[in-house]
């Protein structure tokens, strides 16, 4: 509570120092940064994030290219080198000798470009019904949100485990499967602001100067609605990764061409019972790391972007 | 009351009614329900037959009509892999899941109830800020990784639980259950503290702000001004008023630990509803998939049925004219 209690003085402070304007961003950024864990959860995230792009470059070996695999070198402990010399396998290898570091990363790839992919469709699918629901009003309000409303009275984890029995295992099902269990949160919060926007003077001003349905709507209402979507985003990305991983190590996610980090968990289960946990337990520190920076980074946001925390 | 419980109930009749719909529409319009309902070694004759013996050839809503009238029947199937009725396999599995959602449940009351307690009362001390920290993690740690790691720690390097599977059963006053044996408890203990470490910190979290909002009132203050020992006033005073939010929380939340409870059983391999669901969907045995979602669906409606109830017998502040479903 005492960065709070302290927040005014500094901000005059700031103010009497320094004149100038300060640009929305500017000020996004300097509120941002005031907590030291988020921003070096953002760094973090930014690596991570790097680290599963560039991945291919910078592995030792193509984890899945069977040309570099050696089955001899299955399930070696952390740190020894490979038959072949030319690198070190500094986390060990899986139980079909691929480098732990190598399917790792190619894994992290999977799981964030999965997790990122069906947040985006979500977030298009959810702000479009939410602000439809919000304008419309009427019937049509009403029976979208009890839809939301029956939705989210179900765990997400049971919503998705229902669709991938009726529609079965695949990269774009998951996704179908992820994008249904999250667009209702997205709707929820998007109608909320969009209520709260859609009475205020500038969407009257732009009404009476003829704007069309579709330009208030995108054009006006949708950015003012912005903030607490983003949020949203954040928080449901995380939570994306992690249902996931979780489908995945049940064995109804992902297929095992499309290794993500819970099928790389989920491999290495079987072999945890004899002891040799770093297949298991690197994957899956490497997917707690992931999920704790983006949900640092979002709550974060949260407080950046809540107007009624803003001094 | 009789009224509201009357709307209630025609509402959750509604619901269920609504999922039917959707899982008859998953299964006739998404899926092809021949392939979906029948062996799927069966010969193109015996395709043809099953068409005509399933009223496939008719108009949808008269399918429905046909998938209503076998579901109100307890119809739903048989089991590819076992043979039998697939309401039957799951009733008959029902007991273990529940059994490991109950003691999940017990298990965040007991830890976290004083967890949470503690860290009210002395919200500054050092044990507190490590409770709160780790009810931080237990809320974005992955469920599945923590039971793996579980099994490492207790049962590979320390050995000191059982990795796998249920214990021996016995009855005690009509139930039976692995909970009234020793063999059945050790068994237990890892499953239910990794489907319950969730809800033990939701239940940290809710106990600490109802405390930390609760020790500033009145009623406390004078209690206080009575000389009521502490004990009595936390215990009596504190307890029964941050109850309401908890017990209601921990109601809905019972829905959820069952849902869960598909990969506590899968790690563990405890032979629940949950895991006869994966293996199922891994078979690709339908009937059992369509049972299971019947019976969860219809249990999430009772579940939610009975905590609104009994959150307005709880709570008389509850307006319970303008509750929606």
């Amino acid at each position: 509570m005492s960065t709070t209690d302290a927040g005014p003085a500094v901000a005059e402070d700031a103010a009497v120092r320094r004149p100038a304007v300060q640009t929305p961003f500017q000020r996004f950024v300097a509120d941002y940064t005031e907590s030291r864990l988020a921003t070096i959860a953002f760094v973090a995230l930014i690596v991570t994030m790097l680290l599963a792009l560039i991945a291919p470059w910078i592995v030792p070996q193509n984890p899945y290219d069977l040309a570099q695999v050696d089955i001899m070198d299955s399930r070696l402990v952390p740190g020894t080198p490979a038959s072949s010399g030319k690198y070190t396998h500094w986390l060990g290898t899986d139980g079909a000798g691929r480098d732990l570091v190598s399917a790792m990363l190619y894994g992290l790839r999977i799981s964030l470009a999965v997790g990122v992919m069906s947040g985006l469709i979500a977030m298009a699918l959810g702000a479009a019904i939410g602000l439809v629901a919000a304008y419309v009003g009427g019937k049509v309000e009403s029976l979208i949100m009890r839809i939301v409303d029956l939705q989210l009275s179900f765990p997400a984890i049971l919503v998705a485990l229902m669709l991938i029995a009726i529609l079965g295992k695949g990269v774009d099902k998951i996704i179908i499967a992820l994008v249904t269990v999250q667009w209702a949160y997205y709707a929820r919060t998007v109608r909320g602001s969009a209520l709260v926007e859609s009475r205020k003077e500038y969407v009257e001003a732009a009404r009476c100067l003829g704007l069309s349905n579709g330009r208030i709507l995108f054009g006006h209402i949708l950015p003012n609605c912005l903030p607490p979507l983003i949020v949203v985003v954040t928080v449901q990305t995380a939570h994306a990764i992690s249902l996931e991983a979780t489908l995945s190590f049940l064995g109804v996610g992902l297929p095992q061409t499309e290794p993500s980090l819970g099928l790389l968990i989920s491999n290495g289960f079987q072999y945890m019972l004899s002891g040799e946990y770093w297949i298991s337990f690197f994957p899956g520190l490497v997917l707690l790391m992931t999920i704790v920076v983006i949900n640092l980074v979002g709550d974060q946001l949260r407080d950046v972007l809540n107007p009624r925390l803003s001094k | 009351m009789t009224a509201y419980i009357i709307r209630r109930l025609m509402q959750s009749a509604a619901v269920v009614l609504a999922m039917s719909v959707i899982v008859f529409l998953g299964l006739h319009v998404v899926g092809d329900p021949v392939y979906l309902l029948i062996d799927p070694q069966a010969d193109q004759a015996e395709i043809e037959r099953t068409i005509r013996r399933l009223g496939l050839d008719q108009p949808i809503w008269m399918q429905y009509f046909h998938f209503l009238k076998g579901a109100l029947s307890g119809d739903l199937g048989k089991s590819f892999v076992h043979g039998t009725s697939a309401l039957k396999l799951i009733v008959e599995r029902m007991p273990a899941t529940l059994e490991i959602a109950i003691a999940a449940t017990l298990m965040a009351i007991l830890l976290g109830i004083p967890l949470g307690l503690y860290a009210g009362l002395k919200p500054d001390s050092f044990a507190s800020k490590s409770i709160m920290a780790t009810s931080i993690l237990g809320f974005s740690l992955p469920t599945f990784w923590v039971g793996i790691m579980m099994i490492m720690v207790f049962a590979v390097m320390l050995g000191w639980l059982p990795s796998t599977g249920r214990g021996p059963t016995a009855t005690f006053l009509g139930i039976t259950s692995s909970l009234f044996t020793i063999d059945g408890l050790r068994h237990i203990t890892m499953p239910a503290l990794n489907l319950a470490l969730l809800k033990i910190s939701l239940v940290i979290r809710l106990t600490r702000a109802g405390t930390r909002e609760a020790i500033h009132q009145d009623y406390i203050k004078f209690a206080r001004a009575k000389g009521i020992p502490t004990s009595r006033i936390v215990g009596v005073h504190l307890l029964k008023n941050i109850m309401i939010p908890v017990v209601t929380v921990l109601g809905l939340e019972f829905g959820s630990l069952i849902a869960f409870s598909v990969v506590t059983e899968t790690i563990f391999a405890w032979p629940g509803m949950g895991k006869l669901l994966i293996d199922s969907i891994q078979t690709l045995d339908r009937p059992i998939i369509v049972a299971y979602l019947i019976i969860i669906v219809m249990l999430f409606v009772v579940i939610n049925l009975i905590v609104d109830i009994l959150y307005s017998i709880l709570d008389p502040r509850v307006r319970i004219g303008e509750k929606s479903a």
